[in-house]
């Protein structure tokens, strides 16, 4: 899995600073790089699967039946 | 059979001779305490040993089968659990610091009380990643899990307390959750079988939960006889789960010596056939082999498939931290809590987006299953690295260790697959894992499978060297 977002040059740092304060999420600046490094795999995993065609029946499997 | 024997002995074993009377119900769990005196200091799976209540019970059930009642299919078999199921008096730790200050359960799990029902006797609570979001088996707070059959390397997590007290002979049986591979990750390193049931199947009440969607709960054993035992002793509907299917008690031990005939095997290529070590490739195609299994299948868009867990695990594991995250993040394992904060600001699209893919992703998997019964494929894509390492390197590239472990095991349960993961020891060296895939509510055609290899000597989990 890759760790690097279609867009790379988004700027994860300032965006993560603005969605902790949205959270109300109180975070200490050293823990930011650790915070920013997993935003930017799990934003690449987001995009991953963001790029894949659904039909738009395809209803969220959230309350999941196997 | 001498009380160090009893303590080692299978599930199926013990449960024959409690039940005809040869040995004592609290012989067995003498010997199993004073085993775990011994040896759990250096492995480190247990975080609490319960010798009253356990022995309390197997007194209870001796006089009761003195009485002429029949004791139960695991008649005075020791059993432990993973921290984060309940258990009556104690607080549901979930291998955190935070919850220690939980109240003490009311009762104990569903599991716990079926596995008692049959004649189960609880020893004890196991270690475990905090809150279950880890595959390595090493915990800031409780310390690290060691690998029973190498104590300089990583048990496998988040259930590494389940694989590390079975592979070291401490008890017979564990019970365990896998919401992206915590049972089949141990199992692999610490060469033991577990079953990641179908997603509802068993009942999740009375644990405490990580990804409510992808979360399973299932046994660790020794041999897939006591696997089957344990599962066969756990199914059923619990109201109490709001994810249970609801199906009726579906015995796999009967099954197990079926005829494997009529199964249609292939191992799984595209995906689960690169981007790992090539022993793990060795270890499938020798279980391959002994089924004289030549096809293979491929498993759509699995690198997708393990995309999307990785979202939806990380979001829905932050929801449910949030307020702690918030109150208590000092308190957290470091690198859960920022895997956790990055997860709480994901934009809901995202997560929304991997849950309709899932919805895709099954249907085109169960297509699968119309042409083939059973799907082999690698647990982990190498075996058990040295605690604390970061890298490993795969065709000369170094790549880090712990996001990597999951690679196989998440597009599998991402959709509620039954899965038994073997053993496999191609040489002295640490052990390696396969899983042996179904379609939903198939268990009993994985455990088949496994009990044949295991019939045939190709898989087996003996009892780590450490005495």
């Amino acid at each position: 899995m890759t760790d690097t977002p279609k867009n790379p040059a988004f700027d994860h740092a300032a965006y993560a600073s603005a969605a902790a304060a949205m959270l109300a999420l109180p975070i200490d600046p050293a823990w930011m790089p650790t915070i920013v490094a997993n935003l930017r795999v799990l934003h690449a995993a987001a995009d991953h699967v963001g790029t894949f065609p659904l039909p738009d029946e395809a209803e969220a499997a959230s309350i999941f039946t196997a | 059979m001498s009380e160090q024997d009893w303590a080692t002995a299978s599930a199926a074993t013990i449960a024959t001779s409690v039940s005809a009377g040869s040995v004592s119900a609290r012989t067995i769990v003498s010997a199993a305490l004073d085993r775990i005196g011994r040896i759990d200091p250096a492995v480190n799976a247990f975080t609490d040993v319960l010798a009253d209540r356990a022995l309390a019970r197997a007194d209870r059930l001796d006089t009761a089968r003195g009485r002429g009642e029949a004791p139960g299919a695991l008649a005075g078999v020791p059993f432990a659990v993973k921290n984060l199921f309940d258990i009556a008096g104690l607080p549901t730790r979930a291998g955190s610091l935070i919850n220690r200050e939980r109240a003490p359960a009311e009762r104990d799990a569903t599991l716990i009380a079926r596995m008692e029902a049959a004649g189960a006797i609880l020893v004890g609570a196991l270690n475990m990643g905090e809150y279950a979001y880890d595959f390595t088996g090493e915990n800031i707070h409780d310390g690290d899990t060691r690998n029973p059959h190498d104590l300089r390397h990583m048990s496998g997590g988040s259930s590494g307390g389940s694989g590390g007290a079975v592979a070291a002979g401490l008890v017979p049986l564990a019970l365990a959750s896998d919401t992206n591979g915590s049972i089949r990750v141990p199992s692999a390193f610490c060469g033991c079988f577990g079953l990641k049931p179908t997603y509802g199947r068993l009942s999740r009440a009375g644990s405490f939960p990580f990804v409510g969607s992808l979360d399973h709960l299932g046994p660790m054993a020794r041999s897939t006889r006591d696997l089957a035992l344990a599962y066969d002793a756990m199914q059923g509907p619990d109201p109490a789960d709001p994810a249970i299917a609801g199906r009726a008690t579906e015995p796999a031990s009967p099954g197990l010596d079926e005829d494997m005939a009529d199964l249609r095997i292939a191992v799984a290529g595209g995906y689960f056939a690169r981007s790992g070590d090539v022993d793990v490739f060795a270890a499938v195609a020798r279980v391959a082999d002994a089924l004289s299994c030549t096809r293979s299948v491929e498993i759509p868009e699995a690198a997708r498939a393990r995309a999307s867990a990785y979202v939806i695990t990380a979001a829905e594991g932050a929801s449910l931290h949030l307020d702690r995250l918030r109150e208590r993040a000092g308190e957290f394992d470091p690198a859960v809590r920022d895997r956790l904060i990055a997860g709480a600001m994901l934009p809901a699209p995202f997560v929304e987006r991997a849950q309709r893919f899932r919805r895709w992703y099954r249907a085109a998997v169960l297509d699968l299953f119309r042409e083939v019964d059973v799907i082999l494929a690698p647990s982990t894509p190498y075996r058990a690295p040295r605690s604390g390492q970061a890298t490993f390197v795969l065709d000369g590239v170094e790549l880090p260790v712990r996001p990597n472990i999951g690679l196989f095991t998440q597009p599998i349960s991402f959709i509620g697959l039954p899965v038994v993961a073997v053993p496999v020891r191609l040489d002295a060296g640490l052990p390696l894992g396969v899983q042996i895939i179904a379609a939903p509510w198939r268990e009993d055609l994985a455990l088949r499978v496994a009990h044949h290899l295991e019939c045939a000597g190709i898989i087996r989990a003996p009892v780590a060297n450490l005495a």
